[in-house]
């Protein structure tokens, strides 16, 4: 075959040039499985799934929300402008209105966060890891269509390094990476990442009368292709309608409750994404699709998925029972319409390295983590989305949750063997006792 | 039971719960205040409920502490329910036939081409035979060979002892002429070898009458003959000491590993001998002997053999589900699992045929019938031969695959051998599998890859009764832990492998104890071996983990 003989000839030294060598390794692995047989002392067979399998399953359940993301940043940029209210009008312009702004940030979040994890590679002398390609699939969906390339590189620098690297690289760290990443956002850059303005994109301000901000992809390359097949092109010109505020669903519930919500925007439109938010967090039809790939194909956990819609349930129930505020009385069946609930549920949760590792510690997990995301949600007014934070909160829990049903499982042990050693004593006991009566 | 009390309290402040708030949307503004007492109060039975819980386990612990709790007195505040040790395991056990009917879910058949045929090959005729010290674990590397080359020996006489236990002796399985002794590294010896005899000739024995001879006569009977290497000691897997008393006897009448032998097939016409060592076997235990009994339903395995459904004397379990349902760690599990303290002795079917044999006709028979198998194999099926036979005896010209591994035993926990090397003692099984060694383009990508597996990632789990070609590849490279939960989907054990593995890494002796590393051989964890995503050698680890806790205890 050519392709192998190919990497055979460019192969480089692993001594003069470790670094090379690992890059080498890395990608001849994605294109040739290796050649490498089971040893004696073990198994001769192995199962036919690995983890670059099992990663590239999860980015495969990720694509419909990649594909809705990437429209809706068009979307939400056009409606701000008054412009294709409807999902599907001017399409062509809000593909590319959204791929000129993921783009970069996903090559970006890609390039950073594996020049990171070869170079760990090569440091330490291992294959690299794949646990990267799913955090890199992930973080682009979590961060708004707006933020600065520069905060994001030193996000993941700072996930991957100190998240990751520092504890061990993949699968020896305690907080989910994308989550971390977007946490670093969050307290060390609060304004480009929380607020009314930040998730409608390339707006000078959100507000009326404010005008978009268009470079030369938009009005150099796009246009003149668009001019090309004499079809709309943006306008630069254009202004922002009037009543425009670029409030999400939940900061308008945090102000006044279901009623305000529901002013601007329809049940449908919650549930079906056309709405202002991170990247990949709004569209749930399509989130939830990709969490049933992930069940049905047993990647992800469904024990953690279903306790933490109970979780959260249970907790909105109750807010709806208090109802001390208009954000509590939403009632809790709407709370699932706003935010990003089911993302957080099904690629958040679900990773497997900081989750519990135990079965009944996954209830657990979950159901906590909808507990406390609702509150975070509702109860407190500087966050208005709840599950990063309890997230990552519970992922510092999961070792203790494991810790207590490891120590049930060593009690059920301990009783059993204590049990059997009173019962050796007992016909010890009886045995003698006919030992005597015989004498 | 505490879950049992805490979930009964959930399930309360839920329907509470649910009901408030439903109340909350259907009324009218003004119960907004209401409602929070409501909640109000909810929170404050959740305070006193946690306090209550606190206090009653520190009264426990003070109660402890003092030592007035050893009586087994009640010291909680709560009343003693009936306690509850089975734990949350998933297994319906109902009455079936003459035994208990265990079902169990976890497991996983690996669909293999080349099942041997119920046919035994007379073409195949062995030569050579050599017993293998290294294959008894705990023996010294240099036993002390009472044998020279050129001696001629017949089936029974001793060939070697350790000289640490030098009761327990190691003997002939053919008559013949001693032609090697052959040492391996540090001079350790590796293999007596015997070219046998045409006509097979047997030393004689004054057989003990086991129904009335003293338990100690009839050890040392054993001992003598060479009979009590046939015993295996659970915990870790060794011979035992000539003082241990089992608690129990294990056989498992099935086995479930890949293209594993028919022992309905191998047990046919043995009916005698298998019931006669039933009966010694009984003498040597303060508790039972058990068969694990193939229960499995539907088309999987219809025929169990009479000689097994009429055994007497023993207490039967019967099993159904997948591999490793058939090993009989598995079953000890579900009958009377091992506690630290526990000796519990295995053996196999052809074991008790032997021991069998011994008190029946008064001769040291080490007949087994060995199935050859595997996919390269021109025609999988049986042998009749005896322990230690020579592999190229064996295959030779049987082998059509190029580029093939042998191994002794079946593909999840055999080794490895050359044609120039011999069965070990345990083995009724030879696998021969295609060397993997080739790179497979995009192989991780590939949706129909050819190969089995558990996940459901490859859509050929949609197409039934696939049998696949077994390959030694490894699919994929050596990685950290990642997956959680795939091990306990093939382990129908109460066991949770992943963290046990975990403590064996980090030499904590208490957690592996009380994960139950004692219940567990190398055979019992393959599967989830062959599962892992990350390829991590379980069956080595676990090893280390048994030795450690050896040297401990």
């Amino acid at each position: 075959m050519a392709l192998i003989d190919f990497f055979k000839k460019i192969e480089p030294d692993k001594k003069k040039s470790p670094f090379l060598h690992t890059v080498y390794d890395g990608f001849f692995t994605i294109f040739y499985t290796p050649d490498e047989v089971t040893a004696d002392g073990g198994v001769h067979m192995r199962d036919a799934m690995d983890l670059k399998r099992l990663m590239i399953h999860v980015v495969l359940a990720l694509q419909l929300a990649y594909i809705f993301g990437t429209i809706n940043i068009g979307h939400q940029h056009f409606a701000a402008l008054g412009l294709y209210p409807g999902f599907l009008e001017g399409l062509h312009l809000k593909l590319a209105y959204g791929l000129i702004k993921i783009l970069p940030i996903f090559i970006v979040s890609n390039i950073v966060g594996l020049a990171i994890e070869f170079w760990y590679a090569a440091k330490k002398g291992h294959a690299i890891e794949e646990g990267y390609l799913v955090t890199g699939a992930l973080i682009p969906l979590i961060v708004p269509p707006d933020i600065p390339l520069w905060i994001l590189v030193m996000s993941i620098f700072f996930a991957v390094v100190i998240g990751k690297e520092a504890f061990g690289g993949t699968g020896m760290n305690i907080l989910n990476i994308a989550l971390l990443s977007r946490v670093f956002i969050f307290f060390a850059y609060p304004t480009t990442i929380s607020g009314d303005e930040v998730w409608v994109s390339g707006l000078t301000a959100a507000e009326a009368g404010a005008t978009p901000v268009y470079n030369w992809w938009h009005t150099g390359f796009f246009n003149t292709i668009f001019g090309w097949f004499n079809t709309d092109a943006f306008e630069p010109a254009r202004m922002v309608v009037d009543g425009y505020t670029g409030a999400t669903p939940l900061s308008l519930a945090y102000k006044g409750g279901w009623e305000a919500v529901t002013e601007v925007y329809t049940t449908q439109q919650m549930w079906w994404g056309g709405i202002p938010g991170s990247i990949g967090e709004t569209c749930k039809p399509f989130i939830i699709a990709g969490a049933l790939m992930l069940v049905a194909m047993g990647i992800g956990s469904w024990r953690i998925m279903l306790s933490m819609l109970v979780g959260a349930a249970v907790t909105a129930m109750a807010m709806n029972a208090w109802g001390a505020s208009p954000f509590m009385e939403v009632p809790w069946y709407y709370q699932f319409y706003m935010g990003s609930f089911f993302f957080a549920m099904a690629f958040m949760a679900t990773d497997p390295v900081t989750a519990t590792s135990t079965t009944t510690g996954k209830l657990w997990y979950g159901f906590f983590i909808g507990m406390v995301g609702m509150i975070i949600r509702v109860m407190n007014p500087a966050y208005p989305e709840g599950w990063m934070l309890a997230i990552l909160f519970m992922n510092v829990f999961a070792p203790l949750i494991d810790h207590y049903v490891l120590q049930g499982n060593m009690n059920r042990r301990m009783a059993r063997a204590e049990k059997k050693a009173a019962l050796v004593v007992a016909t010890d006991a009886t045995e003698e006792a006919v030992q005597e009566l015989n004498h | 039971m505490l879950k049992r009390r805490f979930s009964s309290l959930l399930s309360i402040l839920f329907i509470l719960l649910f009901s408030i708030s439903a109340s909350a949307q259907t009324s009218a503004g003004d119960s907004t205040n209401y409602m929070t007492y409501g909640i109000v109060a909810i929170a404050a039975l959740l305070f006193l409920a946690v306090i209550t819980f606190v206090s009653d386990n520190l009264l426990m612990i003070q109660a402890k502490r003092m030592g007035v709790d050893e009586d087994g007195s009640n010291y909680s505040i709560f009343p003693k329910g009936k306690d509850n040790t089975e734990g949350d395991f998933v297994e319906d056990a109902v009455t079936h036939k003459d035994g208990e009917m265990h079902n169990l879910k976890q497991g996983f058949d690996i669909p293999l081409q080349g099942v041997a045929e119920n046919v035994i090959a007379n073409d195949i005729q062995v030569n050579t035979f050599a017993v293998q010290p290294t294959n008894f674990k705990g023996i010294s590397p240099i036993p002390k060979v009472v044998v020279a080359v050129g001696d001629e020996v017949k089936a029974g006489d001793h060939l070697f002892f350790d000289k640490k236990n030098p009761d327990v002796k190691y003997v002939a399985p053919v008559s013949g002429e001693i032609i090697a002794i052959n040492r391996g590294a540090k001079r350790a010896i590796t293999e007596v070898v015997i070219l046998a005899d045409k006509e097979q000739s047997f030393r004689s024995f004054d057989v003990p009458n086991y129904e009335t001879c003293s338990r100690k006569e009839l050890v040392d009977f054993l001992l003598d003959s060479g009979a009590w290497v046939h015993f295996t000691q659970r915990p870790f897997g060794v011979t035992p000491a000539t003082t241990d008393v089992p608690e129990n006897i294990f056989i498992s009448t099935f086995d479930t590993a890949p293209l594993a032998p028919d022992l309905d097939f191998i047990i046919d016409g043995n009916g005698e001998a298998f019931q006669r060592g039933l009966d010694v076997l009984t003498k040597l235990t303060t508790g039972h002997v058990h068969l694990g009994m193939d229960g499995r339903t539907g088309p999987k395995n219809p025929y169990v053999s009479p000689v097994y459904k009429e055994a007497k004397n023993v207490r039967k379990h019967w099993f159904n589900g997948l591999h490793p349902i058939g090993n009989v760690g598995v079953q000890i599990h579900h009958v009377d699992p091992i506690a630290p303290s526990s000796k519990v002795w295995t053996l196999s079917v052809q074991d008790v045929l032997t021991i069998g044999d011994l008190f029946l006709i008064g001769q040291y028979n080490a007949k087994r019938t060995i199935a050859l198998t595997g996919a390269e194999l021109g025609k999988p099926r049986y042998v009749e031969t005896y322990i230690g036979a020579k592999i190229e005896d064996l295959l030779k010209g049987q082998i059509e695959g190029e580029n093939t591994r042998i191994i002794a035993g079946d593909v999840l926990s055999g080794r490895t051998k050359t044609m120039d090397g011999y069965l070990n003692f345990n083995d009724d099984q030879i696998t021969v599998m295609a060397e993997g060694n080739e790179v497979a383009f995009l192989g991780w990508l590939n949706p129909f890859k050819g190969k089995p597996s558990v996940s459901k990632t490859y859509p050929s789990g949609l197409f039934g009764d696939m049998k696949y070609r077994a390959d030694t590849n490894t699919n994929g490279e050596h990685r950290a832990f990642v997956v959680t939960g795939q091990y306990e989907k093939v382990l129908p054990m109460d066991i949770m492998p992943q963290a046990l593995m975990k403590s064996i890494l980090v030499q904590d002796f208490e957690k592996m104890e009380g994960l139950g590393i004692h219940e567990l051989l190398e055979e019992d964890i393959a599967i989830c071996e062959f599962v892992c995503t990350s390829k991590q050698p379980l069956q080595k680890i676990l090893r280390q983990g048994l030795d450690f806790v050896q040297d401990q205890g």
